[in-house]
């Protein structure tokens, strides 16, 4: 992608996107929390990430990695719990792969830092029904499409928000077993993850911000019909 | 319930500043809820530092000062504190040497701190982390993957506190908590439910003629509700759980502590040591040093844990070592 500039302009209208999406499902959220959890991660992530983004100005002046680490440590001081580090501190520890700007390359290495540190410190793996259930698909979708595929990062990213999707899906007919779901034990079936929901939610925020800057062109229709299990 | 507070949501707060005002051996930093020594960093010592909710008063901020610990980060009432605070408090202990975060085993503690070791590492900081699980129990509870850290975690801070003190190394002093880690086991239990500020309201319902045995620090369940039962009836099922996890021959050396769960009036828990002392004898376990008080409390819970630390040499001397804090004295 561009220049640092434009690099730190797609990464503040992404932050703006994902926090106003944020504060939009906020009720969402917190219903799907309500239903397995402690009902208040809807709050947690509005809080968060609009904390992030009322900070813009502050950021102006950032490398577009520094932007991104510091929207990480907004969120450890302000989200709380342990999404705090699982959301915040993850992307904290991912911006270090973002230090030579942000191409199809590093975004890949991002994608999979930030993964693999949600699993590192969550100790989740798929099918445990929390975010990690979106966020595996999500990530080995868009690198494979950039890697081996050779796919631009605009359609790899597209196919990665319809394998997130098809992840939190998943998530429904699964018996949680990490985190406070997991004490529903049977119960907790039939419902869906709220972390794997924020997480799609985030994903669709930065597909949408990537539309503005990246070329190319996203076929909506296919990505409705390619995608499986999704309640219309 | 009646409380003897202002608002639900100033507890913490209020709590501090009124510690502070307490003790002007300790300094609040700015901004937080972050209380370390007023000379913190010690200059040529490693920074042995801890944190977790609030609730568990003398736990952690009692234990600050000579001997023990340099930092503790209080987070809500049994809440973890959140990593930029637990990261302001390890760069404003370390002296050059490294810090020891000592971190009870619960998921959000754990994460956490993990994520303010990382922040700290980037800042250059040498963090180390040990893990407290001593509690025999339940393996996975409300708030744990394994097993819950609770009051042996009082004996880490103690002995890393020591060696960190004495002009051990970062490496040295880890390997002196983990060995403590390794040799420490409790159990508790409790007689009544406690009361959050939040809630207002009992966290768990125990009937007049009922007991939780295993019960952990938050009010999370244990391994079985009971019927009452009496002093020595209690001690023996405790102490039996933890010495059958500990493991101990004839003829080792322990040190015991009976620790209140902060509704239980002093006269109980030394009852219960009575047992517990008797206990020992029995099995040719020699008791070095005996601790009974509040060192890691439930709120107001009813109740108590019995833990129990098999020392050797070194853990004596450091046991034994001068330590001057608001909830722990101990003098050569």
């Amino acid at each position: 992608m561009a220049d640092a500039e434009t690099q730190r302009e797609a990464v503040l209208d992404a932050l703006d996107n994902v926090a106003e999406r944020l504060a939009e499902e906020k009720e969402y959220l917190t219903d799907l929390d309500s239903a397995i959890g402690d009902a208040d991660h809807g709050a947690n992530m509005e809080r968060g990430f609009g904390k992030a983004a009322d900070k813009r100005e502050e950021f102006a002046e950032m490398e577009p990695n520094e932007v991104v680490k510091n929207v990480g440590t907004t969120l450890i001081s302000n989200v709380g719990g342990a999404s705090g580090p699982l959301y915040g501190g993850s992307i904290m520890f991912a911006s270090q792969e973002l230090e030579d700007g942000i191409t199809a390359e590093t975004s890949v290495a991002f994608a999979e830092a930030y993964l693999n540190k949600v699993k590192d410190r969550g100790g989740a793996q798929v099918g445990a029904k929390t975010m990690v259930d979106a966020l595996v698909p999500a990530v080995h979708t868009y690198k494979k499409s950039v890697e081996q595929d050779d796919l631009p990062p605009l359609e790899a990213l597209a196919k990665a928000v319809d394998a997130a999707e098809r992840g939190v899906a998943f998530t429904v007919p699964i018996k949680a077993m990490k985190g406070r779901a997991s004490f529903l034990d049977w119960r907790s079936v039939g419902h869906q993850d709220p972390g794997a929901t924020s997480t799609l939610f985030i994903l669709e925020e930065l597909l949408e911000t990537a539309e503005e800057y990246l070329d190319g062109e996203i076929d909506r229709d296919a990505r409705a019909e390619d995608a499986v299990g999704r309640d219309e | 319930m009646k409380k003897l507070i202002n608002e639900p949501g100033a507890v913490v707060d209020e709590m501090l500043d009124g510690m502070v005002a307490a003790h002007p051996e300790l300094r609040r930093l700015d901004g937080t809820n972050v209380l370390v020594r007023d000379d913190a960093p010690v200059e040529g010592k490693v920074a042995v530092v801890s944190g977790g909710g609030s609730g568990h008063e003398p736990t952690h901020a009692g234990y600050l000062g000579e001997g023990m610990l340099d930092g503790a980060a209080a987070g809500e009432v049994f809440t973890s504190p959140t990593a930029d605070q637990l990261n302001e408090m390890i760069q404003a202990t370390d002296a050059g040497e490294g810090v020891l975060c000592v971190v009870k085993n619960y998921e959000g503690d754990v994460m956490n701190f993990d994520t303010a070791a990382e922040m700290a590492a980037m800042e250059g900081v040498e963090v180390e982390q040990v893990v407290v699980n001593d509690d025999v129990a339940v393996e996975d509870s409300l708030y744990t993957s394994g097993r819950r850290g609770v009051a042996g975690t009082i004996f880490v801070h103690k002995c890393a506190g020591a060696k960190a003190a004495a002009g051990g190394d970062l490496g040295e002093v880890t390997a002196v908590a983990e060995k403590v880690v390794d040799n420490v086991r409790t159990m508790g239990m409790a007689l009544t439910s406690c009361v959050t500020p939040e809630k207002g309201e009992p966290t768990f319902d125990l009937g007049e003629d009922e007991i939780e045995l295993g019960i952990g620090i938050h009010g999370e369940p244990g391994t079985e509700r009971a019927d009452v039962m009496s002093a020595d009836e209690i001690t023996e099922h405790l102490t039996e759980n933890v010495l059958d996890d500990l493991e101990l021959d004839e003829g080792e050396e322990v040190v015991t502590m009976v620790n209140g769960m902060g509704g239980t009036p002093l006269s109980e828990l030394y009852i219960v040591n009575r047992k517990l002392q008797s206990i020992l004898g029995d099995r040719g376990i020699e008791t070095w040093d005996a601790w009974v008080g509040d060192y890691m409390t439930s709120l107001d819970m009813m109740g108590c844990s019995v833990s129990v630390l098999r020392v050797d040499d070194e853990l004596k001397e450091l046991l034994g070592a001068p330590a001057e804090t608001p909830g722990l004295t101990v003098t050569e």
